[in-house]
């Protein structure tokens, strides 16, 4: 069947979605391309964390355009589970990443340091809190005895992932986007006349505009548009427990207690390509440590393991840039969608919409990459 | 023909099982209408796939909270008891 549509999306996850979604609210009515269930879709073997520490070390803009997401967040929350019925269960609470002895205690105040003079004005506010300020922030939690302290982000918070992806679903379908699960583009030819046709398992679909926002699928089809944007695979493992009683736990990097009361203990930083195994050796260690921050957690039952890929810059900033060669083509990634959600749905679609990429987005071109 | 029986106390109640089969099925033999009640919802669940893949029917064992029923096989004297909402972290 052969179609048109004021736009495509292409990559039906959480950054796809996100921009479908704003497209769709300012009523340009995009259709959005997406694999099935075997895709390789970091959006649904996530952390949840909506977290702006450590994004843009040596990228101020990254740094500035996380806190604005993170702005956007609560109003964003409240909108779709308004449009949508759909509970995100966001929460902006607050983070810390614990440090475990003197050594971890001094080298994360370097890390804090750091980043918060690299800009004029910080968009962090980031500090370092010790065991007592933990305490009183979490007093139901019973710390170990290696708990030193703790870096803590005033604007970070956690989000169930699933229940993002599934209100930005509904979401855009609600504003009148089409979506096609099951429809990969297997090939985007851009026209001599300008626009678009993209060749799928069940026809061609002509369109004005195209936004390639397909993770780890960006790779097999960047180049037909004129890019050249290395996607990198790396491999995060999640432990997850037995559903228990909430006890007040701010989330952070290594473990995070979900509102439905499992606790999340993560992760690795593993290149192995597109190997999305679980490995026993990983899941200990990971396990050590989250009982080192709170030894009770050894009484949980872990009832599932998986990995999932991220997907990766060589600078693990976002890359968002329209093609020079073929007008009318964006490309979006970046690792942290979730996180990014809020201003991927408002700044970025607002953008795309137009047609032009302004001054708070021409900092994510690729072209720094190849400087490098 | 007769078959090997043990006695499991479900809810505290003693209850004469046949040897081999699960704690799952002690506990829909003994009566049990549900098994646990659920941490999010408060609603009502009883054993579904009785082959480990559901988690329906999560059970304190012999004291140690949410095991799969199904999976556990019944030993005399075990102690079966259902689960009601989240437990406590401690």
């Amino acid at each position: 069947m052969n179609e048109t549509a004021e736009a495509v999306v292409i990559g039906g996850g959480v950054v796809g979605s996100a921009i479908a979604y704003g497209l769709a609210r300012r009523g340009v009515k995009p259709l959005v391309l997406d694999e099935g269930d075997d895709a390789i879709r970091s959006s649904r073997v996530n952390f949840g964390l909506v977290w702006l520490l450590g994004k843009g070390d040596g990228m101020p803009a990254y740094g500035f355009w996380t806190r604005r997401s993170a702005d956007l967040w609560p109003e964003f929350a409240r909108e779709l589970k308004d449009f949508t019925g759909v509970e995100t269960h966001y929460v902006k609470s607050g983070g810390v990443s614990y440090c475990l002895g003197e050594a971890e205690y001094g080298t994360r105040t370097e890390i804090i340091t750091r980043m918060r003079e690299q800009a004029e004005n910080d968009p962090y506010e980031a500090r370092m809190i010790d065991r007592g300020e933990l305490i009183d922030l979490m007093p139901r939690v019973k710390f170990g005895p290696e708990v030193l302290g703790a870096s803590y982000g005033p604007h970070d918070g956690h989000v169930s992932p699933l229940n993002l992806l599934h209100a930005l679903h509904a979401g855009m379908k609600r504003h009148g986007a089409a979506y096609r699960p099951l429809t990969p583009a297997l090939e985007v030819r851009p026209l001599a006349a300008g626009g678009f046709e993209i060749r799928t398992p069940k026809g061609i679909i002509a369109t004005p505009k195209v936004v390639l926002a397909a993770g780890h699928g960006i790779n097999p089809l960047e180049r037909q548009l004129g890019f050249d944007v290395e996607v990198l695979a790396e491999r995060g493992q999640i432990l997850v427990t037995e559903r228990m009683a909430p006890i007040g736990l701010l989330p952070a990097n290594g473990v995070r207690q979900t509102a439905e009361g499992t606790f999340l203990i993560g992760t690795t930083n593993e290149e192995v390509g597109y190997d999305t195994s679980t490995t026993p050796r990983a899941g200990a260690a990971m396990v050590r440590r989250a009982i080192r921050v709170i030894p009770a957690l050894a009484h949980a039952r872990i009832v599932r393991t998986w990995a999932g890929l991220r997907t990766l810059t060589k600078d693990e900033c976002p890359v968002y840039e329209e093609s020079s060669q073929y007008p009318g083509a964006f490309l979006a990634t970046c690792h942290s969608g979730v996180t990014l959600a809020a201003i991927h749905a408002s700044d970025l679609a607002d953008a795309i919409c137009e047609g032009r990429l302004g001054a708070n987005i021409e900092p994510f071109h690729s072209r720094r990459l190849k400087d490098q | 023909m007769t078959r090997e029986t043990v006695t499991v106390y479900v809810d505290g109640k003693p209850v004469s099982v046949g040897a081999g089969e699960s704690a799952a099925a002690a506990a829909l033999h003994a009566g049990l209408s549900y098994t646990r009640t659920s941490p999010v919802t408060d609603e009502k669940r009883a054993p579904y796939c009785m082959m480990g893949v559901c988690f329906e029917c999560l059970m304190v064992i012999d004291g140690v909270p949410s095991r799969q029923a199904c999976m556990v096989k019944v030993a005399a004297g075990m102690r079966i008891e259902r689960q009601i909402g989240a437990r406590e972290l401690g």
